[in-house]
């Protein structure tokens, strides 16, 4: 039997996550010892995954599946394809740099660090599964630690309200998705919950245009789809760090991806009747995320709502239901989580060394934090999608996409990347450069190594990916093949 | 050597990139080592390109019309490769670009704050520059395109003068506003052609009768809309009237070499993109909306004559001559739009002279723009002060600054035996017969630009000397005079002997169109 390495890959950091509980509290650099081994292996082995995979072969490969509960129907079943893989790149990438950044959390690691790989194995597990019950069984996983992570370990202000409403509103997504889920389990009279069979169960017209809208907005609220985004911003700022780093870059891309491969894969000619209006809505966050974090005056508050708009691209990207647009959205992901994170990160360090987040408090830290600062430009520039960064090779498929669907898309959306060139100009100049402020200039320090670390690993990949899509439009491109056949080459 | 010639064209590109990131790893105060580093470095794509322009057959064939060419795959999923070649058009200014960037590089000696930074900032600009003259992909042109802003922002925004914020981000979002309309039409082209591939669109898109795409509007007139999104991405880089107003902030408030850079280079990067893309791509809208393109050339000409005449301030001064000298390849480009589909001889020959002019214009202009804005840096970072009221009499205590100076400000202004007389009248002679009127109109104002640069002379060089200067000032420098010398040699070179860039040009022009 071949090694299974996708299992290795989910629960390596739920076996860590129950092991650092196990560990004495004290210890404390074991703890982190502990977890940065596990999110190095999880991150060895998702660059195993990218090289192992064969893209001419294309498909689910590396999988794995046996009966979980025979009588529901329901499997322990894996599998990654061109699409699936990218994510949990991805997530190796965040976790990894996640566990580097909350080095220093020096309140109950133990437990920070254990729902940190708790959570990093709910991603994964959604990204790998094949079974729409496991699919659920992981997307529910997150909701503990990402509640308990934001409401203890969260900016004091604001974390039981961000906390609550991140948890309710993403609470009431997954119920309506369940509903849905459940109604194409059975209407599907297959008595499975394995997806590539449901794939295939050809669900009337009818009941696809009925239940699409239930799997699909509950899974993209979580993807941040306007007007239910406003947890988004809310949720992230009062996150610590690495969890806002976590929720940016790779939840919201679990929201979108099972929005994809629950509601359109399964149902796609009700996506085909509901694409109008989920390209409206994902045009209104692509602008209006972008005019109202052009105003913030709180640094992460900034980041918050960009997420809010670049996931709208991502909106786009699927409901184009075209090649273009899907390879743009798979690559807008990947491109996104980096980028967020890479945000995130980096407000973090700003904020543990200033102790403010006040856009207008803030000035001149480029001199006493360059690594932070061109780590922040380079991000900027990604998300302005600046040409020779990865924000500029995956926007441009999904434009190019929205030609082919709805031209107006195409022609609105670019307004939001005049706006984002704005707001981005003007923090990395007013954060950035410009004076110090004196009572900043005694106390702000460069950061550490393993921030250093972080910020040229993100920052690397993603110019690396500006100059060289092919390194995952290829793999992408697969994915999206064997999508487009499931919507009839729609 | 079969190694270099095969892949000349993607040296030239990224050496400069290269050098930058090994300077990455050198130390930050180690300046006379960077600054020399960086200098070699920049002096390699120079030697490549003379490498290229010595190899290059100035006989174009239909088989090869672009030479050197490399082909490889980019970004297959949306089948952009990355293709590049030179032609008659882009060798020129690929041997502009890589000559004005080591002299702007030996300018900037004397910057002392982040000097690593700033020296790998130069050498990136540098890639994104030759990178839009190299490209035969309409995504990779765009790539390099809009990559060249990055390093020129924080160039203006980090070493430059008091308001240069303001000017940086002026700079930057009119640059990128004004492209927009560009990505939004490269995206439509790539998505009803199918391919970015310029040769491809050359051949496919003005014959396109029907679009793939349901955007509800004939297709004649979304052609005239792409046309129109080119045109003002273009515009705004050369800059045209109305769309000139961020370049008289950015010059003045960027440093010395960045101005060089910028009036040098990246003006012409517009101009190239009237060339490369909007005639071959959109000949029959081009002919049709020639008139409106001379309108705006005209007035650029004779309001940037007289911006440049009112001002006080010598850079600005300088900045707006820009405008007025880069107004001469519009209309150029104007002329020879205007008679495109022409079948008679004479037109044809107008067409060619027109377009001659303009490609050696943008050239010429190249050297005397990156020469004027170096000498007024010269001036400034011994006086402090770029307001000509406070100069006066210089000649006496400058002498040698004097000469250079007049010397490249008669470059500048056209005198026969220069290089600007050649290009200008080579414009003028191929306009006049096409687009007389605007023409006329536009010799008035090479009127004003006598006036406006005797103006300059007189009130820095001549009359009577201001006292306050009598001893603080020092002649031109050895290093100062290395960075004139090339450009002085060139500018007179090419007035006697234009043959020696105008085989190329021609040769080029009158094949492609």
């Amino acid at each position: 039997m071949q090694f299974p390495i996708l299992s290795a890959l989910i629960f390596t950091p739920l076996a860590a996550g129950i092991l650092l509980l196990l560990l004495p509290a004290e210890r404390k650099n074991l703890i982190r010892q502990v977890a940065l081994a596990a999110s190095l292996i999880v991150l060895v082995l998702s660059f195993v995954l990218y090289f192992a995979y064969d893209n001419a072969r294309g498909g689910y490969q590396f999988r794995e599946s046996f009966a979980w509960l025979p009588q529901l129907g329901i499997a322990y079943s894996v599998g990654v394809d061109g699409f699936s893989l990218p994510m949990i790149l991805l997530s190796g990438l965040v976790i990894f740099s996640g566990v580097m950044v909350s080095w220093n959390i020096d309140d109950r690691p133990r437990e920070f660090f254990s729902f940190l790989m708790f959570l990093g194995a709910s991603v994964l597990g959604v990204f790998c599964a094949l079974d729409l019950f496991m699919l659920f069984f992981f997307f529910e996983l997150a909701v503990f630690p990402k509640y308990l992570m934001i409401v203890v370990w969260g900016s004091p202000k604001t974390r039981e309200y961000g906390g609550m409403k991140l948890t309710l509103y993403l609470f009431i997504g997954s119920v309506i998705s369940l509903v849905g889920a459940l109604a194409v389990y059975f209407g599907s009279g297959l008595g499975t919950f394995d997806l590539l069979a449901l794939e295939q169960a050809g669900f009337p017209i009818a009941f696809q245009k009925l239940w699409f809208p239930f799997v699909f907005l509950g899974f993209a609220i979580l993807g941040g789809i306007f007007p239910f985004h406003s947890w988004a911003p809310d949720g992230h700022v009062a996150a610590p760090t690495a969890i806002s780093m976590l929720l940016a870059g790779v939840e919201m891309k679990v929201g979108a991806f099972a929005a994809l491969r629950v509601g359109i894969m399964l149902l796609p000619e009700g996506a085909q009747f509901w694409a109008p209006a989920v390209l409206a809505l994902a045009t209104i966050n692509v602008v209006y995320g972008a005019v109202i974090a052009l105003v913030q005056t709180d640094f992460k508050y900034v980041i918050g709502f960009s997420s809010v708009s670049h996931m709208g691209l991502v909106m786009i990207g699927f409901a184009t239901m075209n090649k273009d647009g899907l390879i743009g959205a798979g690559m807008q992901m990947f491109s996104h989580g980096v980028m967020t994170a890479l945000f995130f990160a980096v407000v973090g360090m700003v904020y543990d060394r200033a102790h403010t987040r006040d856009i207008a408090g803030l000035g001149g830290l480029a001199r006493k934090m360059p690594w932070a600062a061109v780590g922040f430009i380079i991000g900027g520039l990604v998300s302005m999608g600046m040409p020779g960064f990865s924000g500029f090779v995956a926007e441009f498929p999904i434009f190019m996409g929205a030609w082919q669907a709805a031209p107006l898309v195409a022609v609105i959306a670019v307004i939001g990347i005049l706006i984002t060139a704005g707001y981005i100009l003007l923090v990395v100049r007013r954060v950035f450069f410009g004076e110090i402020p004196p009572e900043l200039d005694k106390i702000v320090g460069d950061v550490s190594g393993k921030d250093k670390i972080v910020i040229a690993l993100l920052s690397v990949t993603m110019v690396l990916l500006g100059w060289f899509p092919s390194l995952l439009s290829r793999m992408i491109e697969s994915g999206v093949g064997s999508i487009l056949s499931l919507l009839g080459g729609a | 050597m079969e190694l270099i010639t095969n892949h000349l064209l993607s040296l030239i590109l990224f050496m400069p990139t290269a050098a930058a990131l090994v300077m990455l790893f050198l130390p930050n105060d180690r300046l006379r080592l960077l600054r020399m580093v960086a200098l070699v470095a920049s002096l390699i794509p120079l030697a490549l390109s003379l490498l290229l322009w010595a190899r290059f057959n100035p006989i174009p064939n239909a088989q090869a019309a672009f030479q050197f060419v490399e082909k490889a795959d980019w970004y297959g999923a949306i089948n952009a490769s990355y293709h590049l070649g030179v032609d008659g058009i882009s060798l020129p200014m690929v041997l502009l670009t890589t000559l004005l960037t080591p002299l702007a590089i030996l300018a900037s000696f004397n910057i002392q704050e982040k000097v690593k930074a700033y020296m790998i900032l130069f050498l990136l600009l540098e890639t994104g520059m030759l990178g839009v003259f190299l490209a035969l992909d309409l995504l990779l042109f765009f790539v390099f395109w809009e990559i060249g802003l990055v390093p020129m922002y924080f160039l203006i925004a980090q070493w430059g003068s008091k308001n240069r914020n303001y000017a940086a981000l002026k700079f930057n979002l009119y640059t990128m506003g004004g492209s927009l309309g560009l990505l939004l039409a490269i995206q439509l082209m790539g998505v009803a052609v199918g391919s970015f591939d310029l040769i491809e669109l050359y051949r496919q898109w003005p014959q396109l009768t029907e679009l793939s795409v349901p955007i509800g509007l004939p297709v004649s007139t979304v052609k005239i809309i792409a046309f129109w999104a080119f045109v003002v991405a273009f515009a705004v880089k050369v800059p045209v009237w109305p769309f000139h107003t961020w370049l008289p902030d950015a010059h003045t408030e960027a440093p010395t070499a960045g101005s060089m850079i910028l009036a040098g280079v990246l003006l012409k990067l517009g101009a190239y993109g009237f060339l490369r893309l909007v005639l071959p791509l959109f000949p029959a809208e081009s002919q049709q909306f020639a008139g409106a393109l001379a309108f705006l050339a005209v007035a650029a000409i004779i309001f940037g004559a007289l911006g440049a005449w009112a001002q006080n301030d010598f850079k600005r001064l300088i900045a707006y001559s820009s405008i007025n000298h880069m107004g001469f390849v519009v209309l150029g480009i104007a002329a020879a739009a205007a008679v495109w589909n022409t079948a008679s001889p004479v037109s044809q020959l107008d067409k060619t002279i027109a377009l001659n002019g303009a490609v050696l214009q943008m050239f010429n202009h190249g050297l005397s723009a990156a020469g004027m804005f170096f000498l007024v840096g010269v001036i400034y970072d011994r006086a402090h002060t770029r307001d000509l009221n406070h100069f006066g009499g210089l000649f006496a205590i400058l002498p040698v600054y004097g000469t250079v100076l007049i010397f490249t400000a008669m470059a500048s202004l056209g005198l026969p035996g220069l290089n600007g007389f050649v290009s200008e009248f080579l414009v003028v002679r191929g306009s006049w017969p096409v687009l007389t009127l605007a023409t006329a109109l536009a010799m008035i104002g090479l009127f004003f630009t006598g006036a406006y640069i005797l103006k300059a002379l007189k009130m820095v060089l001549h009359g009577p000397l201001n006292n306050r200067w009598q001893g603080h000032l020092r002649d031109m420098s050895a290093r100062e005079l290395m960075v004139m010398a090339p450009l002085m040699i060139l500018m007179l070179g090419l007035g006697i002997w234009p043959a020696l860039l105008l085989d190329v040009i021609n040769r080029a022009v009158a094949f492609l169109f």
